[in-house]
């Protein structure tokens, strides 16, 4: 079956996900993941949203996460401050995987979703962090959605929006964050993963017709491509499921 | 008849003190205005104000709209995650500075246009926080305590990058001296935690939000979910409402437990019905689709922007004109289905 790289970067974040996690889901792409995976392989993982809703149906795809679309069938609706100290608290946290989204990424991870340029005269103005900081520091996993450029996997962030592994090594630790950090990064040709020592990424697989070569290419800095090899393509009833089932508008695929 | 009570505030004495003016004290029984009265009265060139609502659900947009045609200047505007009241308001040329944890609209625009052209030409002075932070930082507020402590933002920009200068800070009363501190924790490791991020509270002159209910004393409630509006509620010096439904109080108090604002925060209560629009209240009507495309196709252009401003915001003397001037068949089609709360199978391109 014919697929596209968002349906290929959507089922790879999906089979990711396993029962009982709780997800953490931002806007576009991350939610279509949580809602894939629940549709097909973590049917016990809970889908959570920084506005407050734990466990919603998500009978059609929200378009932000403050859609109206994700109050419905919630075991909770609450606000902003429960909902980060979910994350905070180091009982629930441990169990929350972020999904998150950037313009720039440095090879340990940490992620910029804020300016482009200098900070005080930007060539380009993201949204900026929302609950992204707040989750990259708090989490003990997350999955970082980016497109295999050059431009964007960098050797500094021009802005250090959200904290990946710092420096490296125990970075985090000597900053005064919890334990964590990502965990993969996911593009539309590739996955990197981080090495458990020295926390610097890795390419863990490239997607078929993709080579090793291509993926350094499109990156500023080198990464060990030892360990990578090619991801499974998505099954034709992955692709159904997808497709049928949370995305029938087509409004993020 | 004087009043010899002088150890509680005499709710005889209040409502005798209001006949012939307006209610403007908050035990008082009728807080009722226009929405340009509250604007008026509450909102002026340089205040410090705060918005509720979440990207493209319950913007207080009618709101919005009345200080933009009141050309309400120089504003330092406070805001956790909001999109399109964000961007009218900064498109309106009605902020100065602002504090935000993230501007944008969902699908409708990644980032919020107008912020952004406004933020990379230095239009405005921006200062970035979190959304933790931010609702961390009304809390603080409500509660009156100086700062509260998080675990979020070590080793990130968010610390290391300030937006305004340490030298604006200290010359401006109504800013704190610093944006964050990084403190060794006083309890050791308890908990785990060697260090801290102190947030400085935020105290708002007035934060206006949207409720599906309220009555006319200003007693609130949110249905769905709240985001951080009874936190930027309770950090204000004035507080003004904006409501779908003005109801009996009766209808309110057989429930309190799903009253989430008290009427003793509240100085103004209006009612506006589809007052959050073109954003989302939840029960009532689901975001426009169409109206937030065009919004933002008209924002990318100076001369389509300033059209959209004739037309639909100085063009329109209040929200009822607003949502006739967009008409009919597209208010029904957005209309809630009663039992989910939005509108289903709504077109969303």
């Amino acid at each position: 079956m014919e697929y596209t790289s968002r349906e290929m970067m959507t089922i790879v974040a999906a089979r990711e996900i396993k029962n009982g996690d709780i997800v953490f889901c931002g806007t576009g792409i991350s939610m279509l993941a949580a809602m894939a995976a629940k549709n097909i392989n973590a049917p016990e993982s809970v889908i959570f949203f920084e506005t407050g809703s734990i466990d919603a149906r998500l009978e059609e795809l929200p378009l932000a996460v403050a859609d109206p679309r994700v109050m419905y069938w919630a075991s909770s609706n609450s606000g902003l401050l429960d909902a980060f100290a979910t994350m905070q608290n180091r009982i629930t946290g441990e169990h929350v995987i972020g999904i998150l989204g950037a313009a720039q990424i440095d090879k340990f991870g940490n992620i910029n979703s804020t300016v482009i340029g200098d900070y005080y005269k930007p060539r380009t103005r993201f949204s900026g962090s929302g609950g992204a900081c707040d989750v990259a520091s708090f989490v003990p996993r997350s999955i970082i959605f980016m497109q295999q450029e050059k431009r964007k996997f960098v050797n500094k962030v021009d802005y250090l929006t959200s904290p990946g592994h710092l420096t490296g090594n125990d970075g985090r630790k000597k900053a005064g964050l919890p334990p964590g950090g990502p965990e993969l990064v996911i593009t539309n040709m590739a996955v990197m993963r981080f090495d458990d020592a020295t926390k610097e990424m890795y390419l863990s697989g490239y997607y078929p017709g993709i080579t090793k070569e291509t993926v350094l290419e499109n990156m500023e800095f080198d990464v060990d491509v030892s360990r990578a090899e090619e991801v499974e393509p998505p099954t034709a009833s992955e692709l159904t499921i997808l497709r049928e089932r949370c995305d029938p508008q087509r409004l993020i695929l | 008849m004087e009043c010899v009570d002088t150890s509680i505030s005499c709710r005889d004495c209040d409502i005798q003190l209001l006949k012939g003016r307006k209610a403007i004290v908050n035990v008082g029984p009728d807080k009722v205005m226009t929405l340009k009265e509250a604007i008026e009265d509450y909102v002026k060139d340089g205040s410090h104000i705060s918005i509720g609502g979440f990207t493209t659900t319950r913007n207080p947009m009618a709101a919005v709209y009345e200080i933009m045609r009141q050309k309400v200047r120089d504003l330092h505007l406070y805001v956790h995650s909001n999109g399109p009241a964000v961007d009218e308001l900064i498109g309106g040329g009605c902020v100065s500075k602002i504090e935000i944890a993230y501007g944008g609209s969902g699908k409708f625009a990644a980032t919020c246009i107008r912020f952004k052209k406004a933020v990379q030409e230095g239009t405005i002075e921006i200062e970035d926080y979190t959304n933790y932070q931010m609702t961390l930082r009304f809390l603080a507020g409500a509660m009156g305590l100086p700062f509260l402590p998080t675990r979020s933002s070590f080793g990130t920009d968010i610390i290391n990058t300030w937006g305004f200068s340490r030298e604006a800070r200290k010359n401006d009363p109504k800013v704190p001296d610093e944006k964050l501190v990084v403190m060794d924790s006083p309890f050791g490791n308890w908990m785990d935690a060697e260090k801290v991020v102190l947030v400085p509270a935020i105290q708002t002159d007035v934060t206006i939000i949207h409720v599906q209910k309220a009555d006319k004393q200003g007693t609130g409630r949110i249905e769905g979910l709240t985001f951080a509006d009874v936190e930027q509620a309770k950090s204000a010096k004035h507080l003004i409402l904006t409501c779908e439904e003005l109801v009996d109080t009766g209808d309110l108090r057989a429930a309190p437990n799903q009253n989430q604002i008290p009427f003793i925060h509240v100085d103004a209560v209006v009612h506006v019905p589809h007052g959050a629009y073109p954003t989302a209240c939840h029960y009532y009507y689901d975001y426009d689709s169409a109206y937030l495309n065009d919004y933002a196709k008209a924002a990318r252009d100076e001369q389509l922007f300033s059209e959209y401003l004739e037309k639909y915001v100085y063009g329109v003397k209040g929200q009822e004109e607003l949502i006739a001037l967009v008409g009919k068949e597209r208010i029904q089609a957005i209309a809630a289905d009663p039992h989910t709360g939005y509108a289903k199978n709504l077109k969303r391109n």
